[in-house]
């Protein structure tokens, strides 16, 4: 157990030392962070500019087909199909006449086709503004209409769990966006360190010092120390990550005008709400970080964060010792691995695109069996996890899941073991996975 | 005198051969000693169930005495394989230390004696180097001195001068003499012939899985001499066959006899003295064990054992 330790400590200095590892380290949050505002700048500024002519026979629609930032809707008598962009509209759209009988076209003419989103905002406008003008016909004035048009805007969908007595407050959203990213951060670390391991015994095979270790020590604890050294490492890099990340953003809250910074707080104090004059006061960017810290509050994060460790953990183990032990079969070529490898990589690019459903639909029979069967369980788990427990997830699942990825990794870790004595110290041999099968369970050499 | 090491009836078998057949010896305290054989006779599994990395099938190992325990024992071995590895990116001082330590040396004891051995064999501007900037024949003094640094009982060296510049290989070779003297005892194993005609004290030779040979290097070669004698004379041409002797091999100064069954040396001799022959030296001329190795082992297929098939 002493030379375990020993073999983790330089699995771990030397990787930790490295200056790629820093690099890495310290450029990743940065990266994440820019890519997160320059998508969100991208998204505000970089969006294209339409002008719309319009040929309505109704006449009632021209109302409701308001400008906006991306629309400019114009009723110019003159135009048809043939020389709309000759006088500077990007598309037309033409109206039939209204028949309340019959259903009928409305087309829309364009140069560049235009996105789904628009043209769904602009159907829905065009329907509220005959959905108007039935009602209208139908006896209802027009200002009774506008009245009910501003009273109805009030619905806005809190949603709560029930626990016990108590009842919770929870987002959609969020778990989503939680479930995602965390199934995301243990797809890709699966692969960095997975392939890590394997790099690294490949490593010592050909260099052949696997040799003159296994002197010393016995195969499964050079294994292992590899497998947590490394395992180690991506545990700092999440921790680092963490701190710098939760700094980065007070520091970035820091630099936030005073006002605003005493607007948050009040609002904080006030549990949102704020009588009359006050609401009045806070503006829009308070009333815009308050509601997001609000959000970020209801997920259940010391929960979260220790699953995302205890599944990290769990599935880099799982997998850590199937490319430990492809690692050792391997000889000089590296393609020789990559065939090999592919077993292991399929069920977590197979995870992943469950996860991505999951995120969604957490409760449905894949994504039970998904996040029981440790194959997949570390990425699944996660993205339920992020709807609740228990509410979305029992206890029971989630104690057996646990558990089953438990026995997983020390299942792999012991065929592993099987397979990597042999291969380590096999050269000149091409091996595939029926005669790795069959080191697994035949007599030890 | 107990041995140090003593297999018995060693057998270790992969899928399709005995890898190891019913392989004894034994290994006295404080003796260099040769493991010959062609490449796949054995030789490397062997090795590895002396060091533990293997168990044998059958038969026992016995160490000191006391049947080989790998997980205890390990620490009084030193072991240098034929394909050596080093980490190419890792410095020399740590790696040593690392490698040290791993042999269940504490970091200061480690430290001392990697300290002595870098001094003794003028390595210790290597320090900060990397084993990747290091030629092939630093490394191995590098590995070497990573083998003996735990001061093992066992020294096991598996092809030790390859790469190695004359220089130090005679550096090295007293440094094997030394450890010797001081009661290490050395497992040599290697296809060169000469260096083990010059190192070794006793020697066994395996083929094909099976040990075909066992004794002192002066033994084997006195069993496998074939009575021939070199004559140095000026007067070469002018001899003969004879009764007692025959003229293998004529050149202009020097000529080999084969003496004749029943003839003694001194016979062959007293004849050549009577037939006025200026003799300059008379030596009996004991095969090499190149010449043993090459006549025990050609014609037994043994090259094709070479690849493994597990």
């Amino acid at each position: 157990m002493n030379k375990t330790w020993l073999i983790i400590q330089r699995e771990y200095s030397t990787r930790v030392k490295n200056k790629r590892f820093l690099l890495v380290t310290f450029l990743m949050p940065l990266l994440m962070i820019g890519l997160i505002f320059g998508s969100a700048y991208l998204s505000s500024t970089g969006t294209e500019q339409r002008k719309i002519a319009v040929i309505d026979p109704n006449g009632f629609i021209q109302s409701s087909l308001k400008n906006t930032n991306q629309i400019e809707f114009a009723f110019p008598k003159e135009v048809d199909t043939n020389n709309y962009s000759q006088k500077g509209f990007t598309d037309i759209l033409i109206l039939p006449k209204f028949d309340k009988t019959n259903k009928s076209d409305y087309i829309l003419r364009s140069k560049k086709s235009m996105g789904l989103m628009l043209q769904n905002s602009i159907s829905n406008n065009i329907n509220a503004a005959i959905e108007d003008e039935m009602l209208k016909e139908a006896g209802i004035r027009q200002n009774t209409l506008d009245s009910i048009h501003k009273a109805s805007q009030f619905a806005e969908l809190k949603a709560y769990e029930d626990k016990g007595k108590e009842s919770k407050e929870s987002n959609a959203g969020l778990a989503m966006g939680i479930g995602y990213a965390s199934g995301f951060l243990i797809y890709i670390t699966l692969f960095i360190y997975g392939t890590m391991v394997m790099r690294g015994v490949m490593e010592e095979k050909t260099n052949r010092i696997a040799e003159v270790i296994i002197s010393s020590v016995k195969p499964f604890e050079l294994m292992l120390g590899k497998v947590i050294g490394i395992g180690a490492v991506g545990l700092t890099q999440f921790v680092l990550w963490i701190v710098l990340i939760t700094s980065l953003t007070s520091i970035g809250m820091g630099l936030l005008p005073a006002d605003i910074q005493h607007q948050v707080t009040t609002l904080q104090q006030h549990n949102g709400q704020m009588g009359g004059a006050g609401m009045a006061q806070a503006s829009e960017s308070a009333m815009r970080i308050y509601n997001m810290q609000h959000t970020i509050a209801t997920a259940n994060w010391p929960l979260i964060l220790s699953c995302f460790v205890f599944y990290f953990l769990g599935g880099y183990l799982f997998y850590a010792a199937l490319f430990a032990a492809v690692g050792s079969v391997v000889n000089e070529d590296p393609q020789d691995a990559q065939s090999l490898v592919f077993p292991i990589t399929m069920p977590i690019i197979f995870s992943y695109i469950i996860t991505n459903m999951v995120t969604q639909n957490p409760n449905t029979p894949l994504a039970f069996w998904a996040s029981i069967i440790p194959l997949s369980s570390p990425m699944v788990m996660m993205a339920r996890i992020a709807y609740g427990v228990p509410s979305a997830v029992s206890y029971w699942e989630l104690g057996l899941s646990m558990f089953l990825l438990i026995a997983g990794f020390l299942f792999t870790t012991w065929l592993s073991g099987k397979i990597y004595r042999t291969g380590i110290l096999m050269y000149g041999k091409k091996v595939n996975w029926k005669t790795m099968i069959k080191w697994a369970f035949n007599k030890q050499f | 005198m107990e041995p140090l090491l003593s297999l018995q009836q060693l057998q270790k078998y992969y899928a399709t051969q005995k890898a190891v057949d019913n392989i004894s010896f034994d290994i006295q305290k404080g003796s260099i000693f040769g493991l010959l054989g062609p490449n796949g006779a054995g030789k490397t599994t062997l090795l590895r169930m002396i060091t533990g990395i293997f168990y044998p099938d059958q038969g026992q190992i016995m160490l000191e005495g006391a049947p080989f325990n790998p997980t205890e024992d390990i620490q009084k071995i030193g072991y240098m394989p034929e394909e050596r590895g080093m980490y190419k990116k890792m410095k020399i001082g740590e790696q040593a230390l690392y490698l040290a330590q791993l042999k269940g040396l504490s970091k200061a004891d480690a430290m001392e004696r990697i300290k002595y051995w870098f001094k003794k064999l003028e390595m210790e501007s290597w320090w900060n180097k990397k084993v990747e900037d290091l030629s092939k024949g630093m490394s191995q003094k590098l590995q070497f001195v990573i083998t003996v640094l735990h001061e093992p009982k066992l020294i096991i060296l598996d092809e030790p001068f390859s790469g190695l510049d004359p220089l130090n290989a005679n550096l090295i070779k007293d440094e094997i003499y030394g450890l010797a003297k001081k009661g290490a005892t050395i497992i040599f194993s290697t296809h060169r012939m000469e260096q083990v005609e010059e190192i070794c004290d006793h020697i066994v030779l395996v083929n094909l899985g099976k040990k075909i040979l066992d004794g002192t290097v002066k033994d084997i070669k006195q069993q496998f001499k074939e009575d021939l004698f070199t004559v140095q004379t000026p007067q070469a041409n002018s001899i003969q066959d004879t009764d007692s002797f025959k003229v293998v091999n004529k050149e202009a100064t020097e000529l080999v006899l084969k003496i004749n069954e029943g003839f003694t040396s001194n016979q062959v001799l007293a004849q050549l003295i009577k037939d006025n022959i200026n003799i300059v030296g008379y030596n009996e001329l004991l095969p090499s064990l190149n010449d043993i190795f090459i006549r025990l082992v050609e014609g037994t297929h043994a090259s094709t054992r070479a690849f493994q098939n597990l």
